[in-house]
């Protein structure tokens, strides 16, 4: 029987020649990342619980503070220096303020072939490249630093054949949010979603990481999708190589099938308070907004801020609306200088941020008071995710974002 | 006996404990803040003993797993609910506390009642009738009974 490419990365890993669903492998990881939302009680695991201190291999831990940066209270501060202190003390791969932690993986470290634990439910995200990454607690991420291994329940695969392109100003946000929709939230509870077919060709590395990122919001273990030639550009430009480069077999076993054809896909809004509550961006038209946010994993890219600002440019942010502009990592805040991005925000009236989680995370950056409404590029819509309980969040495209904060109420950039 | 603390479909661990509260040094200084923003009396009123019961997706997205650790330190003996999301379903094992799938249960008791657990055959008591809920897998089981992943790594090292 063919396997499925969740069940191939997952048989490698474990060192066994095949695999399939519902098996349960004990598997060694290629890499594990943690940032700063719980590593701090990690270390302190490590620390005062285990009976023998030890890091299998520090060369595969990367740790990343990018959910509070700056720290805004002395109780951040202290979290994160542990994490900091910890960090240099072990010689462990550290970042700080350089941006979102799934950003600088993808830049840095993700290899097609790998299995990669964060201490983050995105890190779904990394299958853009062809790697199987999911999202952990800090217990899991502990066990697996000390022991190098961890165990996986193999998991089913539900198959996305793609197939066009996406019609002139809709995104691979509305696309993703356009499945999540018709799967429901926990539509892929403990599976695995493989993307595939001639259709993936037509999008960016921006776009699947995007796409990949999201799915854990339909209750994903992982996202997958096949390494194409832009892929493999995307490594080349980055100086990294393969481990193994994986496509599901012809007799693989799915336990679900769609065919979406990418030019019937139109500007999507999630409505709050779940990300499955999404409708044809028209039917949100004319909802007053307080706030409107780009950037985060999601879509902070530079392929996002461009968007924005070819809309944004030569307009101004509406009176009243706060809009806050975040690139995902250095690397994008450095090119979106180069290329003038950041002028032309600036210009229009946006608040420009340093890279890090910022709105999407809710604690720290933007945070949005009783009875106020924010449109967002950011990963949840949940009740008070981005501030006070009684607030309400819409997700969109880049594109219907920023068009929302020229119009002080959410529109499509066709009508700004 | 507990009290049954009853929540609907898809609660979220933002729900369970907001960002704001993540970076707390300890879990104890977070739990206070437990369900904030869906019954903000939870934290003040629940006991040791008691029990949360949900309807399908329980603790769906983000990956904290302060989540689990919140409920457990306030001493939340058990969460019940149609259907866990999986990343909260494996850290609340881990951390060696009990998640229980029962189809039924949430359909047949209101907030407030009372129930009973018996773990080891897997059987709830509520309302005087008596429900059989779904086993755990040998592997999770298993890790449960040495009180969570840590302690279990303990005992092999």
């Amino acid at each position: 029987m063919g396997m499925t490419m969740a069940e191939k990365i997952i048989a490698a890993a474990a060192g066994v020649v095949s695999t399939k669903a519902g098996d349960i492998e004990t598997v060694t990881l290629d890499r594990l990342m943690s940032n700063d939302g719980t590593t701090h009680l990690t270390i302190d695991m490590y620390n005062n619980k285990l009976k023998h201190p030890r890091i299998a291999d520090t060369k595969k831990l990367v740790w990343i503070v990018d959910h509070n940066v700056p720290a805004d209270s002395p109780k951040t501060a202290a979290s994160q220096k542990k994490m900091r202190d910890f960090a240099r003390e072990h010689g462990i791969d550290f970042y700080e303020g350089q941006g979102v932690c799934h950003q600088i993986m993808m830049e840095n470290y993700v290899r097609p072939g790998e299995l990669i634990f964060g201490a983050d439910s995105h890190t779904c995200a990394y299958g853009a490249l062809g790697a199987f990454g999911t999202g952990v607690g800090c217990t899991d991420y502990l066990y697996a630093m000390v022991t190098g291994t961890s165990w996986l329940l193999v998991p089913e695969t539900i198959r996305f054949n793609l197939r066009g392109k996406l019609p002139k100003g809709v995104y691979a946000r509305d696309l993703i949010l356009t499945i999540i929709g018709k799967i429901s939230a926990n539509g892929a509870n403990y599976k695995a979603m493989e993307f595939a077919g001639e259709g993936l060709h037509s999008l960016s590395i921006a776009d699947r990481i995007s796409i990949c990122n999201l799915c854990v919001e339909a209750g994903a273990k992982t996202a997958l999708m096949e390494v194409d030639e832009v892929a493999m550009d995307y490594l080349k430009e980055h100086g990294r190589e393969p481990k193994a480069c994986y496509q599901s077999d012809e007799d693989a076993v799915f336990a679900e099938t769609y065919d979406i054809d990418l030019s019937t896909i139109v500007p999507i809004v999630a409505k709050p308070h779940f990300v499955d509550n999404v409708v044809p961006a028209t039917e949100s038209y004319g909802v007053k907004i307080d706030e409107a946010f780009l950037g985060s994993c999601n879509n902070g890219r530079i392929e996002d801020l461009r968007v924005g600002a070819a809309v944004i440019k030569g307009k101004k942010v509406a009176p009243k609306v706060r809009f806050l502009v975040v690139p995902a990592s250095r690397a994008v805040y450095n090119q979106a200088l180069k290329e003038g991005l950041l002028d032309i925000f600036m210009e229009a009236g946006a608040i420009v941020m340093n890279p890090n989680c910022s709105v999407c995370w809710g604690a720290c950056q933007g945070v949005i008071g009783e009875g106020e409404t924010l449109i967002s590029t950011g990963t949840r819509n949940f009740k008070g995710r981005a501030g006070h309980k009684e607030s309400f969040i819409y997700l969109a495209s880049a594109a219907t974002v920023t068009a929302s904060a020229i119009a002080g109420q959410i529109t499509t950039a066709d009508r700004v | 006996m507990g009290k049954i603390f009853r929540f609907e479909k898809d609660v979220d661990t933002d729900q369970i404990i907001a960002s704001q509260y993540l970076l707390f040094p300890t879990i104890d200084e977070m739990k206070t803040h437990t369900f904030e923003s869906l019954n903000d009396t939870f934290a003040a009123e629940v006991k040791p003993g008691d029990f949360v019961v949900a309807d399908e997706n329980f603790g769906c997205g983000s990956s904290r797993e302060q989540a689990a650790s919140v409920l457990k330190a306030l001493g939340v003996k058990a969460v019940i609910a149609k259907s866990f999301a999986r990343i909260f379903y494996r850290n609340s094992i881990n951390i060696g506390m009990p998640v229980i799938v029962s189809k039924e249960l949430h359909d047949v008791v209101a907030d407030g009642d009372e129930m009973e657990l018996d773990l080891k055959q897997g059987i709830i008591t509520a309302n005087g009738k008596t429900y059989s809920c779904t086993k755990l897998p040998a592997q999770m089981q298993k890790i449960l009974d040495q009180g969570g992943l840590i302690a279990s790594l303990n005992k092999e090292d």
